[in-house]
């Protein structure tokens, strides 16, 4: 601190101090565990019960799944003096838990299906494409995958009878998150439209559809929509489930969407209006990338309870994956497989979700699609 | 009457209601070409309420508005109209959080006016630095301070060339170091010949900047009146009152 001296008064000069580094003990990873795992009596004793947990748990799951496990891929069934998973069942039944009956001959035309889909999710998930093709590319890929899978233009056509395992789970829930996510914002806005007429229609159909379980909704529209389709016109089961999910979804999403229209401060549209812009403008531009934004946690939620969903698809005739996992586990040929079954199930659908999730954070993260 | 003093803002026996309340009594107001007009009052008298109707961000029920010889009526046509004619800066900013110094800017022109985008970043980078801070151009609202984020508002509000604008207590939202900074763009405009209407408390800024100050109280234009006479010699009790508490 220094003194200057003037001709009448003197005057403190202000200098700030210096940064300190923080105590040692506080960062870095002592001071983590600390913080984290060891900051109180309870905390620590906390700590070492999850421990002793883990190792009661982890390593005989890991000697099941791993190291006693039989990755013979030879079509014979596992020897008995093994006692750990008989992955050879998974090995054998592959073809049908990811395609279902899908003839073997045509087995081409869904590999190649799902390499694009997969490509697709990379460009998605690297960000390698600027959002507006992106959500075209979406919007558009539905329709050659599906051709590529049903045939139809030169290729020989497969009945939809025959489709199956997590290929038909991937397939509805994707086609029922792109259909459905335009929709319900379409609800969502017309739930808020100062049109009575518009609003009302909006709730009705919103409130009736979340009324009801998505069971229900699978057998109206497998049992109920054909009786009351016009004689002579005919929508294929699947189509009829599908337009089920969708609808389902929708609602769903319309109210999470909705939330995100109400985060929106009333300044915001006034600004926007003030300035001349019209009203749709507002909207799409000012009012709804804002609103998504907020919601993209409760968005992805719904996404994957979407795809978790498609499982139900079963009641109503459908194979998908978890349909077929049963149907293999009950080959009089395999029996006894059970666990090995339903532990691959939850492993893929562990990783297809987790995924989402994942996805859903890091569009948080970078704060863009 | 030539036409440097025509009136671009005609108020007559303007009324409105929220709900069952009286908002704004019987309002009438002229304002002329590059006047700058101070709104002042207590909190409730009805100032912000009287200038949202201006570009119609409020519904007036009874009266008439005449805004650069357009009157506000429900035709949406006419609306955008005079929207389009009139700039307004807000007390909490409003900027679009999810875009960038410069593309708040440009939203309007480029989907109203249809500018070509470059032409619209070449008027918008002149604007910023008007309001100077064309150096913040490619930073996210969030990321500037509260003075600087006004300074933005105004710009933005500039960019559609309104012929008035209109400010509802833009300093208010600030912290004092700030408020200065904001003021002097707002004088700057002033002296560039800009109409304007301003409801603040600077009575400090209404002294300097006004050629005339509105009181109101309880919906009602109490006191019109140029700015020497409204500080020394107001001609109303009320008016006095109201200057005895915040001066």
């Amino acid at each position: 601190m220094t003194i200057l001296s003037d001709a009448n008064r003197e005057v403190f000069i202000f200098q700030p101090m210096h940064d300190l580094p923080a105590p040692l003990e506080s960062v870095g990873i002592i001071g983590w565990l600390r913080e984290n795992l060891f900051s109180s009596k309870v905390n620590s004793l906390l700590t070492m019960a999850a421990l002793l947990f883990l190792w009661k748990t982890v390593p005989p799951l890991i000697s099941w799944a791993v190291t006693d496990a039989t990755w013979s891929f030879s079509p014979d069934p596992c020897s008995i003096e093994k006692t750990g998973a008989c992955w050879t069942f998974i090995f054998v039944k592959f073809r049908v838990l990811m395609l279902g009956l899908y003839p073997e001959q045509f087995i081409w035309r869904p590999v190649l299906a799902f390499a694009i889909f997969l490509l697709v999710c990379g460009l998605t998930v690297f960000r390698l494409l600027r959002a507006r093709f992106l959500i075209a590319l979406w919007f558009f890929l539905p329709l050659p995958l599906f051709f590529l899978i049903n045939g139809g233009m030169g290729l020989e056509t497969v009945d939809q009878s025959l489709w199956g395992g997590l290929m038909l789970s991937i397939g509805l829930a994707a086609i029922g998150i792109i259909m459905s996510i335009p929709l319900g914002i379409l609800l969502a806005l017309a739930r808020r439209s100062n049109m009575v007429l518009v609003k009302t229609l909006s709730i009705g159909i919103i409130e009736s559809i979340r009324g009801v379980p998505l069971i229900t909704i699978l057998f109206m529209a497998s049992v109920m929509m054909p009786i009351f389709l016009p004689q002579g016109m005919n929508i294929n089961n699947l189509l009829r489930v599908q337009i089920g999910i969708i609808l389902f979804s929708s609602a769903y999403i319309a109210e999470v969407v909705r939330g995100g229209l109400q985060a929106i401060p009333k300044g915001q549209i006034e600004a926007a209006i003030s300035l001349g812009l019209k009203s749709w403008t507002v909207t799409c531009f000012v009012v709804l990338p804002q609103a998504l934004r907020h919601v993209i946690p409760s968005l992805i939620g719904r996404c994957v309870a979407l795809f978790k969903d498609t499982s139900l698809v079963i009641i109503v005739g459908l194979l998908d994956f978890l349909g077929m996992i049963k149907a293999s586990a009950q080959d009089p040929e395999w029996l006894g497989y059970d666990a090995e079954a339903y532990v691959f199930c939850a492993l893929i659908y562990w990783i297809i979700c987790f995924s989402m999730s994942q996805y859903g954070k890091s569009i948080e993260r970078h704060n863009r699609w | 009457m030539n036409q440097e003093n025509s009136p671009i803002i005609e108020i007559t026996h303007l009324n409105k209601w929220f709900g069952n309340f009286h908002v704004l009594k019987n309002i009438n107001m002229t304002v002329h070409k590059g006047e700058i007009i101070v709104v002042c009052g207590p909190s409730g008298s009805g100032k912000s309420t009287l200038i949202r109707c201006i570009n119609r961000i409020e519904k007036h029920q009874k009266g008439k508005i005449l805004v650069a010889g357009t009157e506000l009526t429900t035709k949406m046509k006419n609306i955008t109209d005079v929207r389009r004619d009139v700039g307004m800066v807000f007390q909490n900013f409003d900027l679009f959080p999810h875009m960038t110094v410069l593309e708040n800017l440009i939203l309007a022109p480029a989907w109203i006016l249809k500018m070509p985008r470059k032409k619209a970043e070449e008027m918008a980078m002149a604007l910023l630095e008007r309001v100077q801070i064309h150096d913040q151009a490619f930073k996210m609202p969030g990321q500037l301070s509260g003075g600087q984020q006004q300074r933005v508002a105004i710009a933005r509000a500039l960019c559609m060339n309104p012929k008035v604008m209109l400010f509802d207590e833009p300093t208010s939202a600030l912290d004092p170091e700030m408020v200065k900074e904001v003021l002097d763009v707002i004088k700057k405009l002033a002296e560039d010949g800009m109409t304007m209407i301003c409801v603040t408390h600077e009575m400090g800024f209404a002294k300097q900047v006004a050629n005339r100050i509105i009181f109101m109280d309880q919906g009602e234009i109490v006191e019109e009146n140029d700015p020497d006479e409204f500080f020394t010699n107001p001609r109303w009790d009320r008016t006095q009152k109201f200057l005895s508490q915040i001066l």
